[in-house]
This record gives C-alpha cells, sequence and structure tokens, in this order.
C-alpha cells in the first residue's frame, strides 16, 4: 500500500507539514475550539449563578451547567488541542509523517462520538453529577460511555504520537536526541496514557454498574482510581503548556533553553512525580494512611514542583538572553520592557508563565500540605487554584499559540489584529483576577459547587461575612472581563480560519524519503562553544533579571505559606 | 593565520553517550517508568490501603 509522502514547506517559519498530519492537526485543534466556545458560553451561565447579586439559575439548571462546563473545559477542550499539540510537536517538528494516520483519524472520530454523547447525557438532565461524577451518586449510562470512547480516542492519539517518533527515527528526519519542544509533548503524551489507563479501570466498571451489571462501586475506592484520572488529566496539561512555552519563546525571539539538560531532567520529574499530586484530593478522606497521603504529596508532589520552578525559570532566562544578545543589555529588565508586548504570541504565553506560577503554583503547594488542606478542602478556593492552573495557565497557553499557528497551519491572515492584540490582556488578567478572588472566598469558607451560599430557606442557615459576598461579586466582574477575552478570541480564530485572507506560495507535494532526511549538524567553532554567553548580563549573570523575579517568586511563595500557617493556628487553636 | 577549530558532529558520536543521556532519549524507557511509578506510588499502594479497611461488623 503506498504511503502518502506529501509535504508543503512553510515559506515564513520553514516548517515542514506532512498533508494527513496537517488535517489532522487542523481537526483536532476546530474540534477543541468548538468544546471551548459551548465550554465558555456555559462558564458564563455557571459564573452569573455564583454572583449573589444575580443569581440567575435554578439550582437544577446550575447543577447541570456546572456538569458540562467543568467536562467540556477540562476534558474535551484540553485533550482535543493536546492531541493536536502531540501531532504537531511529533509529524511537524520533526519533519516527518505520521504514523497510522486511519488509526488517528478513527481516534479523532471515538473523541468525538465520546465528547457528544457525553454533552447529550448532560444535556438531558438526569447526569448533573459534576466532573468528578462521585460513585454512589449515578448518572445515565451515556455519560460514562461517552468518556470511555473519547479516552480510547485519546489514547489511540497517543500511541499515533509515539508511532511517529519511531518512523522519524527511522527515516533519519533528526538527528541525536529529540528537540526539547517534542520531549516535553513525549512527557505529556506519558502522563496521557497513565492518566487514560486510571481512567478506563474506573470508567468501565462504573459504566457496567450504571447498567446493572455490576452491583456495587466503592465510593472511596472510586474516588482514589477515579483522581488518578481527574487530576493527572491536568498534569498532561501542565507539561503540553510549558512545552508551548519553550516553543513560544523559541518561535519568537529565537530564544534556546539555558541548559537543555536541566530541562529535559525536569520533564524527567514530572514523569515520574507529576501523576501523584492526585493523592491531594483525598487529603481529607478517611480510609487512606497520612504515609500515603504525604508521601504522594508533600514528598513526590514537591519534586514536580520543583520541576516546574526549573521551567519557570528557564523560559523567561532563555528569553533574557535572546533579548540581551539582541542588545537589549542595559540594566535588569529592558529586555523585558523591550519585549514584543503587542505581540499576542508573546504577551499571552508571557501572562500564562506568570499566572501559572504566582496564583497556580504557589496555591497548589499550599493544597497539597496536609495540615493547610483543611483551611480550604472543598471550599471556591479549589476552582480558584485550578482555574489559574488550567485556565490562566495551559489555555491561554494554547490561545497564544494558536495566533501562530492561523497564518502557519491554516494558512490564513489573522483577522481583527488590533483585537488581538488586547484578546491575552482580557482574558488573562480578568481569569488571573476571577481565580485570586476565587481563592479570597475560598479562604472564608465559602462552598465549592454550591448554588445559594446564603442558604435562603434552609433550616441549617450560615452568613458569611460581607467581605465573603463583597469577593464573589469582584470574583463574577473579572469572569465576565475573561469571558469577553474569550469571545474575542473565538472571534478572530474562528473569523480568521473561515474568512481570513488566503496565504499562498504552500502547496503539498511528494517527497521521497531520501530527501526528507535531516542533514548532520554543521561543526561549532570551539571558541563558541567554550565562551558561550560571555559578553552579556551583569555580575557574572547572564539573565539576572529571571533571577530577580526568581527571588520575588521564593519571597512570595515563603510568605504565603507561613501566613497560612499562621491562620490555621487562629482556626484550629491547639493550645 | 590558523583556521579556528571546530567540534565535528563525528568527534561527539565517537564518545560514549551517557546512562541519563541514554534514558532521556528512549522514550519508550520513559514511557515505561512514567506508568509504573504513578500505578505503584498512588494507584496499587492506594488501592491496598482501602482493601486492609477493616469492615464494621
Amino acid at each position: 500500500m503506498a504511503i502518502n509522502r506529501n509535504f508543503r514547506t512553510c515559506p515564513t517559519t520553514g516548517l515542514v507539514f506532512h498533508e494527513q498530519a496537517d488535517r489532522l492537526i487542523r481537526w483536532n485543534a476546530v474540534a477543541g475550539v468548538v468544546s471551548l466556545l459551548v465550554g465558555g458560553v456555559l462558564a458564563l451561565l455557571v459564573t452569573l449563578t455564583r454572583w449573589p447579586a444575580v443569581h440567575l439559575l435554578p439550582a437544577d439548571w446550575f447543577y447541570l451547567v456546572l456538569t458540562a462546563h467543568g467536562l467540556d473545559m477540562l476534558v474535551f477542550w484540553i485533550i482535543f488541542f493536546e492531541i493536536a499539540v502531540l501531532y504537531f510537536c511529533g509529524a511537524v517538528l520533526l519533519r516527518c509523517r505520521i504514523a497510522a494516520p486511519r488509526w488517528a483519524w478513527l481516534g479523532f472520530a471515538l473523541m468525538v462520538i465520546g465528547a457528544v454523547t457525553n454533552n447529550v447525557a448532560v444535556f438531558r438532565g438526569d447526569s448533573s453529577v459534576m466532573f468528578t461524577s462521585y460513585a454512589p451518586m449515578g448518572a445515565h449510562p451515556a455519560f460514562y460511555l461517552g468518556l470511555i470512547l473519547f479516552a480510547v480516542g485519546a489514547l489511540i492519539g497517543c500511541f499515533v504520537f509515539l508511532g511517529t517518533l519511531v518512523v522519524a527515527r527511522s527515516e533519519g528526519t533528526f538527528h541525536g536526541s529529540l528537540p526539547l519542544v517534542t520531549f516535553g509533548a513525549v512527557t505529556a503524551c506519558i502522563i496521557a496514557i497513565f492518566t487514560i489507563a486510571s481512567g478506563a479501570i474506573i470508567l468501565i466498571p462504573t459504566f457496567l454498574w450504571s447498567i446493572g451489571l455490576v452491583s456495587h462501586i466503592d465510593s472511596l475506592m472510586y474516588r482514589t482510581v477515579w483522581w488518578a484520572f481527574g487530576h493527572s488529566s491536568q498534569q498532561i496539561n501542565v507539561a503540553a503548556h510549558v512545552s508551548i512555552w519553550y516553543a513560544i519563546a523559541a518561535i519568537v525571539f529565537g530564544a534556546k533553553a539555558l541548559s537543555e539538560r536541566v530541562s529535559r531532567t525536569a520533564f524527567l520529574l514530572y514523569i515520574c512525580f507529576l501523576q501523584l499530586a492526585s493523592a491531594h484530593h483525598l487529603l481529607a478522606d478517611p480510609g487512606l494512611t497520612s504515609n500515603w497521603k504525604i508521601f504522594n504529596t508533600s514528598y513526590a508532589m514537591y519534586l514536580a514542583v520543583l520541576a516546574s520552578m526549573v521551567h519557570g525559570l528557564t523560559v523567561p532566562g532563555a528569553i533574557e538572553v535572546a533579548q540581551r544578545e539582541k542588545g537589549y543589555n542595559r540594566g535588569l529588565f529592558e529586555w523585558l520592557r523591550k519585549a514584543p508586548w503587542g505581540n499576542p504570541v508573546f504577551s499571552g504565553m508571557f501572562i500564562s508563565l506568570v499566572g501559572f506560577g504566582f496564583l497556580g503554583g504557589i496555591s497548589g503547594v499550599m493544597m497539597g500540605t496536609e495540615q493547610l488542606n483543611l483551611i480550604i478542602h472543598n471550599t471556591i478556593y479549589v476552582p480558584g487554584h485550578f482555574h489559574a492552573t488550567v485556565v490562566v495557565g495551559t489555555t491561554l497557553a494554547f490561545m497564544s499559540m494558536t495566533y501562530f499557528l492561523i497564518p502557519v497551519l491554516f494558512r490564513r491572515e489573522l483577522m481583527f489584529p488590533g483585537l488581538a492584540r488586547w484578546q491575552p490582556y482580557l482574558f488573562g488578567l480578568g481569569m488571573s483576577s476571577f481565580a485570586l478572588f476565587m481563592m479570597g472566598a475560598g479562604t472564608l469558607g465559602v462552598p465549592r459547587r454550591h448554588w445559594d451560599i446564603t442558604f435562603a430557606g434552609n433550616p441549617l442557615g450560615y452568613e458569611f461575612p460581607g467581605t465573603a459576598y463583597l469577593m464573589m461579586g469582584i470574583m463574577a466582574l473579572s469572569g465576565i472581563v475573561a469571558v469577553v477575552g474569550g469571545i474575542a478570541y473565538l472571534l478572530i480564530t474562528v473569523g480568521s480560519v473561515f474568512f481570513g485572507k488566503r496565504i499562498g506560495g504552500s502547496e503539498f507535494k511528494a517527497l521521497s524519503v531520501r530527501e526528507g532526511r535531516a542533514s548532520p549538524p554543521a561543526p561549532q567553532p570551539v571558541a563558541a562553544a567554550i565562551t558561550g554567553h560571555g559578553s552579556i548580563g551583569i555580575g557574572g549573570f547572564v539573565a539576572p533579571g529571571t533571577f530577580t523575579l526568581a527571588l520575588v517568586f521564593l519571597v512570595a511563595f515563603v510568605l504565603y505559606y507561613f501566613v497560612n500557617w499562621k491562620y490555621l493556628s487562629t482556626l484550629w487553636p491547639l493550645s | 593565520m590558523a583556521a579556528p577549530q571546530t567540534i565535528r558532529p563525528e568527534d561527539e558520536a565517537d564518545e560514549p553517550v551517557p546512562a541519563m543521556q541514554q534514558l532521556l532519549d528512549n522514550p519508550f524507557l520513559l514511557l515505561f517508568i512514567g506508568i509504573a511509578m504513578p500505578t505503584v506510588l498512588y494507584v496499587v499502594w492506594g488501592v491496598m490501603e482501602i482493601v486492609g479497611i477493616p469492615l464494621a461488623r
């Protein structure tokens, strides 16, 4: 059987696209954006209901909408886009054909069918079980079946990506180690395979339980195994968006990682330890020992946090070095002041990096500490944390990557470039504020997933302080700003893809295996290898600005950590 | 003036590849580690603890 070896070369970037990979990336990205559209409309409805002054939806609709919002955003939008990222980092960055494209299309079809089936089950109204769908709370069988089909499709996508690495190696399209961005995608793929396998282990028996073939699902067993799926699915995001940070640093600045060895080791720490952080969801559960809880969170998770801090240092550090080498070498922050803040590819990525580190990262460590977790467990602090990681961190990184992909992949000019300049600020800053005030309200005890915090008409009421209501109001206003930013993103991307001016000069043509082989690496002058970045930086530091920012981050981290211990001591006096 | 010395790729190829580099260059070994570690430390250990909870009489 003939293998499709049609390739095109992007005239602007020099990236090489295999025809089938090109189509698969586009369709997965489009399916992701459609999920984002549905999830975004639902996000507005949830926000307007949790705003006590508006309280838009009735209770049953609120829980239905919240369930669909969680699934469309945390599973369907993110994983569709991640599969697109895997194919991009595999076939495009390695300049090779995609392995087994028919399997890839089958995987995509299963993902679409699964996503639609799950959404239909939720919108029927009898599956408002939240994203977590804790047994013994039961949903319609189609709810679980949809998730299983989607997971199988995504698993096929992961193996197609791994097969593509084998193709690239055997056809000699790259030399030596995988590029760092592709290595990050390998990390995401490995976490995805563990995640999906865990999902299958728990969702298949739950599906059988929903149709009456299994009599009982143990609730603690369900929670423990489900979180290996539920939280790890968000760890795929972390590896994927960190890879995108490195990619954007290279695309916008031509930046190379400060030390590839250190960055790869940080990814290895993710592979070994990141999934174990799932245990922090069970820190308040009886039945599991402190040994299990503390090993998985306070020991293993900290190694993964260390890896995130390494990436948080090396990505801006690489940008700083690249900028200083271009001549922006004065003072601590000229490199940052002179960065292209009007380019949404960069501004989105940088807000994603800062928001993920300062808001999502620090709050995640706090939540992962068994004692401190008691302060905020099951409060709105938890969605505050994951809106900082998944929305500010991952979604914004994916959005900024889209602005690069529209002309390169879809071969269309970006529509509304003025709006595109502002979009990352609207979405990123709106969502950062949204997450921050959620965490503030959560610290005051406001529960998560609760329709009415006034407890109106209930025999056992509780009166939250006025500050909690103020924070919920500011949270909702910030959420509306973020939704406006989301609408702007959808307007720009959908408008550009369907109505943007076509960019020509890049047609597919047949390429033999021999023509596709990478040329051997060019010899490097010894002097360049020895001297490195000798002429830039301050006082022997090549990236002093990044070092200063890292110190600010560490001070914020330590202060916030100890403030929470102090807060815990006032809530729970031991003397 | 003498021509500048260069590091040729074939010189690098003669050097033995460090064990850590071999690990990082093998995605399937990484896949095994990435599945085995959380399966043992999170899933299996967690499930064993739950199974070990005595039943109420």
